[in-house]
């Protein structure tokens, strides 16, 4: 019973990420993150993408942060942030939220606080 | 049947040797293995690359700053630290043996502090380090930043962010020119040997014989591309040098 359960949730995940794929959330670097994955790290997507989250978190309550002030004015940090954010992304394959980043780098390299 | 569930077992036990790379079950083959030092402050860069690396059979330690790494390796004066360090700081010219051994270095160029790029001069500045070879690693592809990285030493720079086909490469390229590095230093080493029996043997200043003017290759002519800006690494397919992923 118990395999089954796991085949039914394998078949799941497998689904899941065709459409993460197709959506274009995630890229062929998710891929490679998976390739590293074997006997002697089995956890090893799971973990990478839990630092991921945590550090995520931080970087955008920092952009947040930076944001909800009145006078902002600080681009260059923001940039920096946002290089990281970028980083990180790429190394997972979170395409999407790469993408966003750059969009947001470039608004924010024009000093353009409203994009 | 039970005859095949045991041949079976067999062949997976034997597969799971072959696949165990954990550095302990190495111990026979750690000159084989390759030592990589990677420099990162990203901790998710920090953790792909050990794990590309790992898999690729190669012995990891990661770092997550420029200054790190110089410490680890043993090349920092007590002036150019940012912090005291309490344990016995090595002079920079006596500082083999109580810094890392490394094989390879492989750096992302964006750090705080201090840059790839800026890790990569001190190496080369260095003279008992400036032998190992740097990689470069950057999610930007700037031809400026590219060029001057390779002018400085560097010996590839590669596109973040890094796959496993990148780090195959790269330890099979490090493989292979190994036999060629060793041979060149036992050459120097040869070489010293020889001016020194010289230097014992005559009394007077050596005349006729012109001593090499110092040991360490001036002109290495192996494959790191030290000088050339533009010299691809001969074993490599120099397309795939700068790998441009196409962002879409």
């Amino acid at each position: 019973m118990l395999g089954w359960g796991v085949d039914r949730l394998r078949a799941d995940m497998s689904r899941l990420l065709a459409i993460l794929f197709h959506q274009g959330v995630l890229d062929e670097q998710f891929l490679q993150l998976q390739q590293l994955q074997d006997e002697s790290s089995p956890n090893f997507v799971s973990e990478v993408v839990n630092i991921y989250f945590h550090e995520s978190e931080k970087l955008l309550r920092n952009l947040r942060g930076l944001l909800l002030d009145r006078e902002f004015s600080d681009y260059k940090k923001m940039g920096i942030h946002l290089n990281q954010f970028m980083g990180s992304s790429s190394s997972i394959g979170a395409k999407r939220v790469r993408n966003v980043c750059v969009a947001f780098r470039a608004a924010s390299e024009q000093n353009n606080r409203a994009g | 049947m039970g005859s095949n569930s045991i041949v079976s077992n067999r062949w997976m036990s034997e597969k799971m040797n072959c696949l165990d790379l954990s550095p302990n079950s190495n111990s026979d083959n750690e000159e084989e293995e390759v030592h990589v030092l990677a420099v990162d402050d990203s901790l998710i860069d920090r953790k792909v690359i050990e794990r590309l690396l790992k898999i690729s059979s190669c012995k990891v330690t990661a770092v997550d700053s420029g200054w790190g790494a110089l410490k680890l390796l043993g090349l920092l004066d007590d002036d150019e630290e940012d912090k005291s360090s309490s344990s016995s700081s090595s002079s920079s010219s006596s500082a083999g043996f109580e810094g890392l051994k490394v094989d390879l270095i492989i750096t992302d160029y964006c750090m705080p502090g201090m840059t790839g790029y800026e890790l990569l001069k001190k190496i080369k500045e260095s003279s008992s380090f400036r032998e190992i070879p740097v990689v470069i690693m950057s999610s930007e592809n700037v031809m400026a930043r590219i060029d001057r990285c390779l002018e400085e030493g560097a010996e590839e720079f590669i596109a973040k962010p890094v796959k496993l086909s990148d780090v195959k490469r790269l330890r099979d390229y490090y493989m292979a020119t190994r036999e060629i590095r060793s041979v060149q230093s036992s050459v120097n080493v040869n070489k010293r040997k020889l001016q020194e029996s010289f230097d014992v043997s005559t009394s007077s200043s050596p005349s006729s014989i012109s001593p090499s003017p110092s040991p360490s290759s001036a002109s290495p002519p192996s494959l790191f591309s030290s000088s050339a800006p533009c010299s691809p690494s001969s074993l490599d397919s120099p397309t795939r040098r700068i790998k441009m992923t196409s962002f879409d």
